[in-house]
């Protein structure tokens, strides 16, 4: 196959790490929708504390990969180990924050009540939101600069603070895995490095963070780690690595354009041509 | 008359007064039910679920068993029904909903048709007759409304997480499903205890009115049940008063009065946002 080599050393690396040290591990996974297969055959060893980029073109199934590890779909076949153990046993250490445009904005609910739905594993029904949890709600809120508007309804908000009120939510779950769809599509450059900023610091402190992107240049710059994804696992690797044109022809097929000077460019994101930005706050 | 005696005057009569009892409990839990219903969208299940419920009342009567149970029966089978044929048919959920609603319905009538001289129920079946309700209806009434309140009490959160995102609820470990499936029982259920109330045409608003009232005024999810709450209580009461009054339908003044209510609302909103904009 034509997979990266940097792939094969990585995890390499991390097969010898013993199971509780990895973040998640994914065994010959094939998943999809009625009789489709999104993905095929994936393998992929994320380890604890690494910031991962999955990238690829529209209908690579990069949400798909994403629902497998938050067990919000089972796999056709293969198998999916989070923490050590399989997709739901350690749910309650998993934080999975959706796509903005799959959220009802004009619920009306506010900025706390959303990062405090984080505790609600930890207290189980019958309990109630404690000083614990509020005290975990506030530094939450305090880590991704959101404190003063704690009381705001979510709908108040600008595209760079709802996502970071998800953050938040995952960090008041002390979760350990961190899963975000699409967390840095439609912001402004500056709301966009404020949010990776935030998940920087939370893979610096050993969280586990796995973002999808459309954003090429942001999942080669502000990721340790990049998966091209195109149904199947192209590359795995950090991306000064594995990023090459080789690697890129293979993920986005015809959509390259080549430029005079060697470089590249790329067609297949339909998100940013949209012009869809929202503004920074 | 002062006004004093002619809030007085009907609570002399004990049906005025059970009716006023069981209509505000009604109003509580048309409301807090009502308040997910609304958020995530279910209104029109609400309607088919009630809709659903008369052929069992008609088997249960048929029967000579209590219409509550055949009404309920019939009301959860089909919310089951369609939250299961929604996630195996392929075929968008208010198609569902179109067809089991219409369907079950007919059933309903076709049964009742085949009733030799029986048209008496229909009306009350249909519109409501809370000044009709009995002692023994009552009791049942609050019990099952104490038990509702406790349920999404102990479940607040639980079922707040997977309104609100289920996609992250699940990843967290939450058995959003069965909360679904949980939801729709308790919608069934209400439905079911509203019918006396309300009949089987109205009950739709009485679950979605307060609900989408309180929603246009709120900013957090723990105010919005609550004054949902307080506009059911209030206009059962206002509702009672004016059928009282004006000797209209009980069920219809109800819901008129939480319909008037949800247009003041809906003005007093819009000319604000207007202003603000």
């Amino acid at each position: 196959m034509s997979e990266r080599v940097a792939t094969s050393v990585l995890e390499g690396q991390a097969n010898r790490s013993r199971p509780q040290e990895r973040g998640v591990a994914i065994s010959n996974v094939t998943a999809g929708y009625g009789d489709r297969a999104a993905i095929s055959d994936i393998n992929l060893l994320l380890a604890r504390g690494s910031l991962t980029a999955i990238f690829g073109p529209n209908g690579g199934g990069k949400s798909t990969l994403l629902k497998c590890m938050a067990g919000l779909m089972k796999p056709w076949s293969g198998s999916i180990e989070v923490l050590g153990a399989a997709v739901g046993v350690h749910a309650a250490r998993v934080a999975y924050v959706p796509q903005a445009e799959q959220v009802d904005w004009s619920f009306p609910i506010a900025v706390d009540e959303v990062v405090a739905m984080g505790r609600t594993p930890r207290i189980g029904p019958l309990g109630r939101v404690g000083t614990t949890d509020r005290k975990a709600v506030t530094e939450a809120l305090e880590r991704v600069d959101m404190a003063n508007l704690a009381e705001r309804q979510i709908g108040e908000l600008s595209g760079g603070q709802r996502r970071r009120v998800f953050i938040a939510r995952a960090i008041a779950a002390d979760a350990e895995i961190y899963l975000l769809d699409e967390p840095v599509t439609g912001v402004d450059p500056i709301t966009q490095e404020k949010i990776m900023n935030i998940l920087d610091a939370e893979a610096a402190r050993g969280k586990t963070v796995i973002a999808t992107t459309h954003d090429l240049a942001c999942a080669a710059q502000r990721f340790h780690d990049v998966v091209a994804l195109a149904g199947r696992v192209v590359a795995h690797g950090p991306a000064q690595l594995v990023l090459d044109r080789d690697v890129l022809e293979k993920t986005y097929g015809g959509h390259l354009v080549p430029l005079a000077d060697g470089g590249v460019v790329l067609l297949d994101d339909p998100h940013h041509s949209h012009g869809a930005h929202e503004g920074h706050e | 008359m002062s006004p004093i005696d002619l809030l007085l005057e009907p609570l002399a009569y004990d049906f005025f007064v059970r009716a006023l009892i069981a209509s505000a409990l009604v109003g509580v839990a048309c409301a807090v039910v009502g308040s997910f219903v609304v958020l995530k969208g279910m209104s029109f299940i609400g309607d088919a679920v009630s809709h659903a419920a008369f052929p069992g009342i008609v088997i249960a009567y048929l029967l000579g068993l209590p219409i509550i149970l055949g009404g309920a029966i019939a009301a959860i089978g089909t919310a089951l029904g369609i939250g299961a044929l929604t996630r195996r048919s392929g075929l968008r959920s208010d198609s569902i909903i179109g067809v089991l609603f219409a369907g079950m319905f007919a059933l309903g009538v076709a049964l009742f048709s085949s009733i030799p001289n029986y048209v008496g129920d229909l009306f009350s079946f249909l519109f409501g007759d809370v000044l009709g309700i009995s002692v023994s209806d009552m009791i049942t009434l609050s019990v099952l409304v104490v038990a509702l309140l406790l349920i999404v009490r102990v479940l607040w959160k639980e079922l707040l997480f997977a309104t609100f995102d289920p996609l992250g609820a699940g990843a967290a470990g939450l058995p959003v499903r069965r909360l679904d499936d949980l939801l729709l029982i308790l919608i069934a259920v209400t439905i079911v205890i509203s019918l006396q109330a309300v009949g089987i045409v109205l009950v739709v608003a009485m679950i979605t009115t307060p609900a989408a009232t309180a929603q246009m005024l709120v900013k957090r999810f723990g105010q919005m049940i609550t004054v949902a709450a307080g506009i059911g209580v209030s206009a059962a009461v206002a509702g009672l008063y004016l059928s009282y009054a004006l000797d209209l339908a009980s069920g219809a003044a109800i819901v008129l009065v939480e319909t008037a209510l949800f247009i003041v609302v809906l003005l007093v909103t819009a000319a604000r946002r207007t202003r603000m904009a």
